[in-house]
């Protein structure tokens, strides 16, 4: 068949006819309202910029002063306890609360009962108040004699409270958090796994645990990103992290818009860092489902 | 005998699974289990590798008491690192595959003689090659379930069921969430297995299988083998009604 038989059999799609053009239709509604969200863009950029209010140059000043670094610093040991021991102990709870064995359960399931529902700011105080309770702590056979006991100022001082208040707090949604991304794990692969004979510890860190991830991950991030902002609170217990720190330094020279902003920049970098690692960390679970 | 079953009891609550099963296939022998929905089929399979606990009475493979010790009159039901060795010796394909997603097919099949056998890496890498080659996915080593079709997904599992060397390979209905198309190359793997001599026991809808490769069709119904015989014979000539009711609505 030639060329001019295919045309002459479909005469709409002639040779000196050429295809039609498409014209796509206008949304002069939406174009209208990106306009208004660009021009609002624009006015708030201004605002910031050109108030000097805001004192940008004190920002920068303080930005990288060592006393704000040493508060950053000191905000990320925090988190990192936090997470760190929170979700190896909420871990531990959701292990706990899915065993056959009711007292197991039972005591994960309390556990996480009695620390949500204690605000995170009751607990720092009642933990930076325990010497009030214990005086002093033994170590030793439970019930029995003691090999050694320490004044609890001593053992607990600030920095641990603050971290053992955000860890035990944090181990609480960790463990829901831990608990539902092993329920989400598909029941087949845990029968495979046994029917291979694949030991149990293997069992859970090779087979359920890396697809369980796929779950746990953007929820812990979402608990992770708070708990950087979270620490926060602990200025309650005048320890130098990052917000009581800069109010210690606009208590002194009254720029408190400038240093909140300092605050404001540290908790962003902070974040969008731990956003990135997230992203990575989806990608990596996430192989084989694409 | 291979595997032997004596008087199987099992039961989930109320509900009567097996009632009393008796059951003896010797060394490469190929027993295809037959029987409608809720009779028993897939419960069978998990009570002869101890996936699921046996309640009455007893399973051996190849002579060793399967998930117990024996002493006197009682059975002292074993550590669970004893029952993960003893299963080690029979494979187990499922309905659904189950394949590992986030492993690649290679990494399937290496699992369980890696951290079941503890075999070396280089031995585990060379059975894996000839086992991918046998099902016919040599060039699939590197890729995820994910991407593969039921088909091939299944002659994986087959695979890595495989990779335990087991004394004998269990089939879970390794066929019934295929689509029609794709049941034959699974079927073929399998044909295969059977020719090579390996002990199957498969659970299966597939008559014509049955008839082609069964050296023993088994008949279940409501918990109990209701007849057992040479392939030919019970599908042929079925003795029981119901065997003849069942047959006649499949074939």
């Amino acid at each position: 068949m030639t060329l001019h038989d295919t045309a002459a059999a479909v005469p709409a799609a002639g040779p000196q006819e050429a295809a039609p053009k498409v014209v796509t239709a206008r949304h002069p509604l939406r174009a209208a309202a990106a306009l208004g969200v660009l021009v609002l863009l624009a006015m708030a950029a201004n605002a910031l910029v050109t108030n000097p209010a805001w004192d940008w140059d004190v920002v920068g000043t303080y930005l990288f002063a060592p006393s704000v670094v040493r508060s950053v610093l000191l905000t990320l040991e925090l988190t990192g306890l936090g997470i760190g021991l929170g979700f190896g102990l909420g871990t531990l709870l959701a292990l706990m609360r899915l065993s056959s064995n009711r007292l197991l359960s039972s005591v994960a399931w309390g556990y996480v009962w009695l620390f949500r529902s204690v605000p995170l700011i009751l607990q720092l105080l009642f933990w930076y108040n325990l010497a009030l309770l214990y005086p002093r702590l033994s170590f030793g056979v439970p019930f029995g004699p003691a090999f050694f006991d320490v004044g609890t100022m001593d053992l607990i001082g600030p920095v641990t409270a603050a971290a053992l208040g955000l860890a035990l707090h944090q181990a609480a949604y960790a463990a829901e958090i831990v608990r539902g991304g092993l329920l989400s794990v598909d029941p087949g692969q845990r029968l495979a796994a046994a029917a291979l004979g694949i030991p149990r510890v293997r069992r859970m860190f090779r087979i359920i645990l890396p697809q369980a991830m796929r779950t746990i991950v953007p929820n812990a991030g979402n608990e992770i990103v708070g708990l950087v902002k979270g620490t926060s609170v602990v200025y309650i217990m005048a320890l130098p992290e990052l917000f009581y720190q800069v109010q210690v330094i606009y208590n002194r020279n009254g720029r408190v818009m400038a240093l909140l902003l300092v605050a404001t920049v540290w908790y962003f970098v902070l974040t969008t860092t731990l956003s990135v690692v997230q992203h990575f960390l989806e990608r990596h679970y996430g192989r084989g489902r694409s | 005998m291979m595997v032997e079953l004596a008087g199987v009891h099992k039961s989930f609550g109320a509900l009567h699974v097996l009632k009393g099963i008796d059951l003896r296939v010797r060394q490469g022998e190929v027993a295809v289990v037959l029987g409608p929905s809720g009779s028993g089929k897939s419960t069978l399979l998990r009570v002869i590798n101890h996936l699921e606990k046996v309640e009455r009475g007893t399973v051996t493979v190849d002579g060793e008491l399967l998930g117990y010790r024996r002493a006197g009159d009682r059975l002292y039901e074993l550590p669970e690192r004893e029952i993960l060795r003893q299963r080690t010796s029979i494979g187990f394909v499922f309905q659904n595959f189950n394949l590992f997603p986030h492993l690649t097919v290679s990494q399937n099949v290496a699992e369980a003689p890696l951290s079941a056998r503890r075999r070396p890496r280089g031995e585990v890498a060379e059975l894996t090659a000839r086992l991918l080659d046998r099902v016919g996915l040599a060039d699939k080593a590197a890729a995820y379930p994910r991407t593969l079709s039921g088909g091939q997904q299944q002659r994986v599992a087959i695979a890595r069921a495989l990779a335990l060397e087991p004394k004998v390979v269990l089939f879970d209905e390794p066929t019934s969430a295929l689509d029609p198309e794709l049941v034959g190359e699974v079927l073929e793997v399998m044909k295969d297995l059977a020719r090579s001599g390996t002990t199957m026991i498969v659970v299966t809808h597939e008559v014509g299988f049955a008839r082609e490769v069964a050296d023993t069709v088994v008949f279940m119904d409501e918990g109990r083998i209701v007849e057992r015989g040479p392939a030919a014979q019970v599908l042929d000539a079925p003795r029981h009604a119901r065997t003849r009711a069942f047959l006649g609505k499949v074939l």
